[in-house]
């Protein structure tokens, strides 16, 4: 007999005695199905947001600023284009990596910088070296001021935490209200075809290994700012 | 109404004042206090090591005797834990069981007996002192105790309640306390240090177990905090 | 006394004798204390979502064998190797064989419980691989040659100054002992490693069976590097991770980080399906997944006990625990340490081995109020207790108890009892602490209260 079924052959031994049921202290029960997943209420207990699409980017601001990412609400792609040339000489970037998209393509062609695309394969090091990583997302979300990407639609898996600064580049439209709408969009967008990857970022990678301190940059970027217009 | 005391086998022996000022307190508020002698312990010392058949010798007697009674009123968290809610897994399945059961239902922790069964806060008592509260944590968390006792010192005149910055477990734990008295001390410490900071005079608790542990320390360490019982507190005049 | 119980002793005396130490942790989880419960205070309601969290991962373990077939299809479909493995012997077998087929030289990791478990580094090393730690606490303590103290936070018992002389020592890099440095000449370090590593390995936090996706949560974006960078992934994974569907996540994700850390959301929370697919740019060629049983179905057998399948390990527990914060993770001894290393211990390693940690607890109940799926744990401290004496008793614990039992149900041996206590009293006092105190165990750092002449109960009999 496999390994595989020696393992199912014990659960389903054990499993023949039933389990008393969370938060009855103890109290058995003969057989419980579950009607209704049990998260399917989830928004009802998760933080709150508001309504209004304007208090939503509130709250996707604050989030952001509690995380110590960047957050600028743009008014057209001109402005896009201004706020990334400034960040660009700000940050003294002499290259930068991306991946095909409509937005992607146009916020990293609109510096004149030497871009590098990932989607058809690249090197490690040459990614390695690019100061920043300009790339889409698939949504942004209002509760957590998180950001989902995929290896789909971003470049891959490395482009979104490789270089030193993450710049994400979204449309208004983009933001979902809460957790739960996100995973609806990804659903909706993908089952059951789903990229290998699905990353939300919560804000830049971060540490507080040492004496709980934090510090941001631990390995992945050190900056996480996303321009919406 | 007619109150069975059951008085904890340490109340009886080394903190009989706290078993005294219950039965002075009941019967000033006009209830009629028996006290069975013939009952010493819940047995919790035995159920918590895992004695659990010997837990039984002790605890099956005081089922049979108790469960029939109006009331019945315990002044400790832990040993009201012991019989409100273990009992109903020591005796499951056995002859004894819907007895337990009965009893659990009728049984109350001194201060929720006050507050939440006679609806009495003001006693009338006098203690002018500062005062931080312990919660043991049976009470707290198996019984959810935390807002009778303080509504009960609310109503002591002169005393004021600090209280202490966390809800930490003074170590005392039963046999535990013996059994590692490093990490029994270690965590006695860090709570006589939270009860210090307070500025208290007294530590007061609903539970003596917990009160001689603390107790033990801070006279073992020179400190000058006192520990007194919940009872105790509300029989001053 | 097993060695077990005399090394948890003896190390527990250790801890709490160190003042700095205790201080210096107690201070480090009073500001988690803080931070969570200001993130459990964003929650609507925080007790609907812990309800609904244990009973989803209740559906989960309930049904483990029709979740995880259903997840290994899924995993299969997309090219995902998946391997069984019934002990830590048949993992460690498993995860050689692929890195030797690979010939790897390097392996990175990122954080998993499981390979500590399974004792994977000394395994591998011993065969002449170089693996290394990249998240930025175990690598610390994979520097120092030493276990996670602490399930999440493994380097928390370490101050900035003794990791400036570690990396000094080790790396030979150190400008100063400032937090910010020393995690910079981290990420220098190990920048090059990913590049360079054959095999990225890694834990895995949940696996979700309707879509077959391993999720791993993480701040440092070390797991993240650890599944793009490297050809060959392989992911150690106990079989009670599964979540049902992939919604449930929406829950669980902002749970783990609040509960685990305070934190909303943890930085990275990544669902991985397969390994680099068609039209993808990058990710592992191979992906392997091993699934861990390592006498978790013994755990499962226990229906009493079952619950404790469902811990997300966020470390709440740990965190809260008056034990813990007193005597630090490496006194246990064990993978798991804390409440629910102490719950589960004695069933994965043996049970009149590691009893002792269901007794080394005052049964306060703080876990219990704190674990966010809800498990039962310190009532199971009680039940392992009641195994332990059930299965192989002590003769002289059982025989005290039942000459208590006797003298409890018997008003004129109690009254004699007492009598005798009160009467020996000054003898008691009189060898307090010493050697022939048979009271020392509590003597020895307190005082016994005195005892009155008049009991209680004599005073209600003179009353009458």
């Amino acid at each position: 007999m496999s390994e595989r079924e020696n393992i199912l052959g014990r659960i389903r031994e054990a499993l023949k005695v039933s389990a008393p049921l969370p938060g009855t202290h103890g109290e058995p029960v003969a057989t419980h199905t579950v009607a209704e997943s049990p998260t399917s209420h989830a928004r009802e207990w998760l933080p709150l947001v508001g309504p209004s699409v304007e208090a939503q980017f509130d709250l996707f601001a604050r989030n952001c600023a509690d995380l110590k990412a960047g957050f600028q609400l743009l008014a057209n792609r001109d402005e896009l284009k201004a706020t990334l040339a400034k960040i660009a000489t700000a940050e003294k970037w002499s290259r930068i990596a991306s991946h095909d998209g409509e937005l992607s393509h146009f916020a990293s062609q609109s510096l004149g910088l030497p871009v590098l695309l990932t989607d058809k394969g690249y090197d490690v090091q040459a990614l390695e070296k690019c100061d920043a990583a300009i790339t889409e997302c698939d949504a942004l979300i209002a509760q957590t001021g998180g950001v989902v990407v995929t290896s789909r639609s971003t470049g891959g898996r490395a482009l979104t935490i490789l270089p030193p600064h993450h710049v994400v580049v979204a449309r208004r439209e983009q933001l979902v209200a809460d957790l739960p709408a996100a995973f609806a969009l990804l659903q909706k967008k993908y089952a059951p075809d789903y990229p290998s990857m699905i990353s939300f970022i919560t804000g830049p990678s971060r540490t507080g290994d040492i004496e709980r301190i934090l510090v941001l940059g631990a390995h992945g970027p050190k900056k996480l700012t996303i321009l919406c217009f | 109404m007619t109150v069975t005391l059951f008085i904890p086998c340490f109340v009886d022996a080394l903190f009989p004042r706290a078993g005294i000022s219950m039965v002075e307190v009941l019967e000033r508020l006009g209830h009629k206090v028996i006290c069975p002698e013939e009952i010493a312990c819940c047995g919790q010392p035995p159920f918590n090591s895992g004695y659990w058949d010997e837990a039984r010798t002790i605890a099956a007697p005081i089922v049979e005797k108790l469960h029939d009674a109006e009331v019945v009123v315990i002044g400790s968290g832990s040993c009201g834990a012991m019989i409100k809610k273990f009992y109903l897994e020591l005796f499951a399945g056995t002859r004894h069981e819907a007895m337990a059961k009965q009893l659990s239902e009728r049984t109350w922790e001194f201060s929720e007996f006050l507050v939440r069964k006679l609806g009495v806060t003001d006693l009338g008592a006098k203690f002018p002192h500062k005062i931080t509260y312990h919660d043991g944590c049976h009470g707290l968390r198996e019984l959810n105790i935390k807002l009778s006792p303080r509504a009960l010192l609310g109503k002591v005149a002169g005393l004021e309640l600090v209280e202490m910055k966390e809800d930490v477990c003074c170590g005392f734990g039963g046999t535990f306390a013996a059994k590692f008295p490093m990490i029994s001390t270690a965590m006695g410490e860090v709570k006589i240090g939270n009860a210090v900071e307070t500025g208290a005079e007294y530590i007061v608790s609903g539970d003596s177990s917990c009160l001689m542990h603390i107790q033990g320390l801070l006279s073992r360490q020179g400190k000058p905090l006192k520990t007194i019982h919940l009872a105790e507190v509300l029989n001053q005049r | 006394m097993s060695t077990f119980v005399s090394d948890f002793k003896e190390r527990a005396a250790e801890k709490t004798g160190d003042l700095r130490l205790r201080q210096f942790i107690r201070t480090a989880l009073r500001g988690y204390e803080v931070s969570r419960d200001k993130r459990k205070g964003a929650f609507q309601s925080w007790e609907s979502a812990r309800q609904a969290a244990a009973e989803t991962k209740w559906e989960a373990i309930n049904h483990l064998d029709t979740h995880l077939e259903s997840l290994v299809a899924k995993l299969e479909a997309r090219g995902t190797k998946v391997h069984w493995a019934s002990n830590a012997q048949q993992a460690r077998e498993i995860i050689l064989k692929i890195v030797t087929d690979k010939k790897a030289r390097s392996i990175i990791k990122s954080k998993a419980m499981t390979s500590e478990e399974i004792h994977l580094n000394h395994a591998l090393e011993e065969k002449g691989f170089t693996v290394i730690e990249s998240d930025l606490g175990e690598f610390i303590v994979q520097l120092r040659h030493e276990a996670p103290y602490h399930i999440v936070f493994p380097s928390m018992h370490l101050t900035r100054d003794e990791i400036r002389d570690l990396f000094q020592k080790e790396l030979g890099d150190a400008p100063s002992n400032s937090p910010e440095d020393l995690t910079m000449v981290a990420r220098r370090v190990m920048r090059q490693k990913y590049i360079q590593a054959d095999i990225g390995f890694t834990g895995g936090n949940f696996a979700i069976a309707e879509t077959g996706m391993i999720s791993i949560t993480e701040n440092e974006g070390n797991a993240r590097l650890t599944a793009a960078l490297p050809k060959t992934m392989i992911t150690l994974m106990g079989i009670e991770k599964v979540l049902p569907r992939f919604s449930d996540l929406a829950l669980f994700l902002p749970m783990l980080a609040t509960a685990g850390a305070g934190q909303p959301m943890t930085c990275y929370n990544t669902m991985y399906s397969g390994p680099r697919q068609a039209g993808e740019a990058d990710g592992p060629e191979e992906w392997h997944v091993v699934l861990l049983d390592n006498r978790r179905t013994e755990l499962l057998a226990d229906a009493e006990q079952r619950d404790s399948l469902s811990c997300i390990r966020c470390g709440a527990c740990l965190n809260v625990c008056p034990i813990f914060r007193n005597v630090g993770g490496h006194t246990y001894g064990t993978t798991y340490s804390g409440p629910v290393g102490s719950v589960i211990t004695p069933h994965l390693r043996g049970l009149q081995d590691w009893k002792h940690l269901s007794n080394a607890s005052s049964l306060c109940g703080a876990c219990t109020e704190a674990c966010p799926v809800k498990i039962d744990l310190h009532h199971h401290l009680l039940q392992n207790r009641r195994n332990a004496s059930a299965s192989q008793p002590s003769f002289f614990e059982r025989l005290a108890y039942k000459l208590f039992g006797i003298v409890a149900n018997e008003p004129r041996f109690w009254w004699l009892a007492k009598k005798i206590g009160w009467l020996t009293q000054p003898l008691q006092h009189a060898i307090k602490s010493s050697a022939l105190d048979p009271a020392k165990a509590w003597t020895k750092t307190r005082d016994l209260p005195p005892q009155p002449r008049e009991s209680f109960k004599d005073w209600w009999r003179n009353r009458k």
